[in-house]
């Protein structure tokens, strides 16, 4: 089990310019464990920028990036986050079952087994599924058992909604509050206008 | 321990991958055979000819196999997202990357090896130099993959990058082209052959230390 430590994720004066255009400049955040960090703002605004620019695929042009006070590069920051994009990441002629058991091979073994995960998402059953047969909804619902299975604190979701239908929303909404109370915390961004009661959203209005 | 299953997970998982999707296997495979059996066609009943320039054939036609079968390295893992998650791991990337290249050249060097013979019999090439033949194909072929690496590393995230693909990877390719058909013909005469053997071995093991540090630099550039 994981020991109930805080985390935390601290952004200072970031800046993200793209092509000669300035999509935000000093932005500063700070997030602990059991916090939702929900980005919102117009298509364009550089939501899925800054995603990007906390996962370490872009550098941001200015501005830094502390986990648990220590610089991303320098901490056990990959380690201990996992992050579901616009691409699924999930190979398509593969099974479910062989798709899963790649994520935890690449990471750690998490908090639910392969197994446990599959019910938690309403995929029992499917083990032996080639995932090209499954509707977006359950190809979505599958990258996101990703997150149960591997070990990890931080959790970056872009637009994790995208495909879902009301049950699939609901869903992916209680496992949010979990992984909130179990010490965790959320980065995402999102269109649909997350309703958690328990949980303490902060909210970045990129414009 | 973790980083050896992480490595093994990858190997097979592409290698599952490429029996569920043939046509990656077959298409290099088929060409590298229809390239050796149009020679002979061509050039028309003159077995000296054709026996003089075998070694030549069978490794150009190797090289250019190697380069078709190059877009396949990343560009599904680049599509999907994959190779984001990759990227993500906290397993260090150009282990992983070299575990990639490693399955590529199972699916698609190996199989060359395996049908050269039949083809170097067929081109009338001496018995004597066939050891010769698949030993600098095992020790060409996985050079033209982990070359071709960095290549398709640098040009995945283009969309087409094909052209630039060959301009990058083609001169690469050079040295090994001249020592392993040197090799071949040599040893169809009937001289040693040790020294070209030595530089083989000694490019593969240099590709097979530094090529994965600036595909995996690269693939991290594409990912942008």
């Amino acid at each position: 089990m994981r020991t109930k430590s805080t985390y935390s994720l601290e952004g200072t004066g970031l800046s993200c310019i793209r092509d000669d255009r300035v999509l935000f400049e000093e932005l500063a955040f700070e997030l602990v464990s059991g916090q939702i960090l929900l980005l919102e703002g117009k298509n364009g605004s550089g939501k899925t920028s800054l995603l990007r620019i906390l996962c370490g695929f872009r550098e941001p042009d200015s501005g830094q990036i502390n986990w648990c006070g220590d610089h991303v590069k320098d901490s056990q920051f990959h380690a201990q986050m996992a992050y579901v994009g616009h691409l699924d990441g999930i190979k398509k002629e593969l099974t479910v079952l062989e798709n899963l058991r790649m994520s935890v091979a690449l990471s750690n073994s998490g908090r639910y087994s392969i197994h446990e995960a599959l019910s938690k998402v309403h995929l029992q059953g499917y083990d032996d599924i080639l995932v090209q047969a499954l509707s977006a909804g359950q190809k979505r619902r599958l990258s996101l058992a990703r997150l149960l299975i591997t070990e990890n604190v931080l959790w970056i979701l872009d637009e994790p909604f995208t495909s879902l239908d009301k049950q699939g929303i609901a869903l992916i909404e209680t496992l949010m509050t979990e992984h909130c109370a179990n010490g965790g915390m959320i980065v995402l961004t999102s269109h649909h206008d997350i309703d958690l009661p328990d949980v303490d959203v902060l909210r970045i209005h990129l414009s | 321990m973790s980083l050896s299953r992480a490595f093994f997970a990858v190997i097979r998982r592409d290698l599952v991958l490429a029996l569920r999707r043939r046509s990656e296997i077959a298409n290099p495979l088929l060409f590298f055979i229809l390239v050796i059996t149009l020679f002979p066609l061509g050039i028309g009943a003159q077995p000296h000819l054709l026996q003089a320039i075998a070694p030549g054939i069978i490794w150009v036609s190797a090289l250019l196999a190697a380069m078709l079968s190059l877009d396949s390295l990343f560009r599904s893992d680049f599509d999907d997202g994959s190779l984001e998650q990759m990227l993500l791991s906290p397993h260090p990337t150009t282990v992983l990357v070299l575990a990639k290249i490693i399955a590529h050249w199972l699916v698609t060097g190996l199989p060359l090896l395996i049908v050269a013979p039949l083809l170097a019999v067929f081109l009338g090439m001496p018995n004597h130099s066939l050891g010769t033949l698949l030993l600098t194909l095992l020790l060409g072929t996985p050079v033209l993959s982990l070359i071709g690496a960095v290549g398709v590393a640098l040009t995945v995230g283009l969309r087409r990058g094909g052209m630039i693909l060959s301009l990058l990877v083609l001169p690469l390719y050079v040295p090994v082209l001249i020592f392993a058909g040197n090799a071949v013909q040599m040893a169809g005469s009937g001289l040693p052959v040790d020294a070209q053997i030595n530089i083989l071995i000694a490019i593969l093991l240099m590709a097979l230390v530094l090529a994965p540090l600036p595909v995996a630099a690269a693939l991290k550039m594409s990912i942008h």
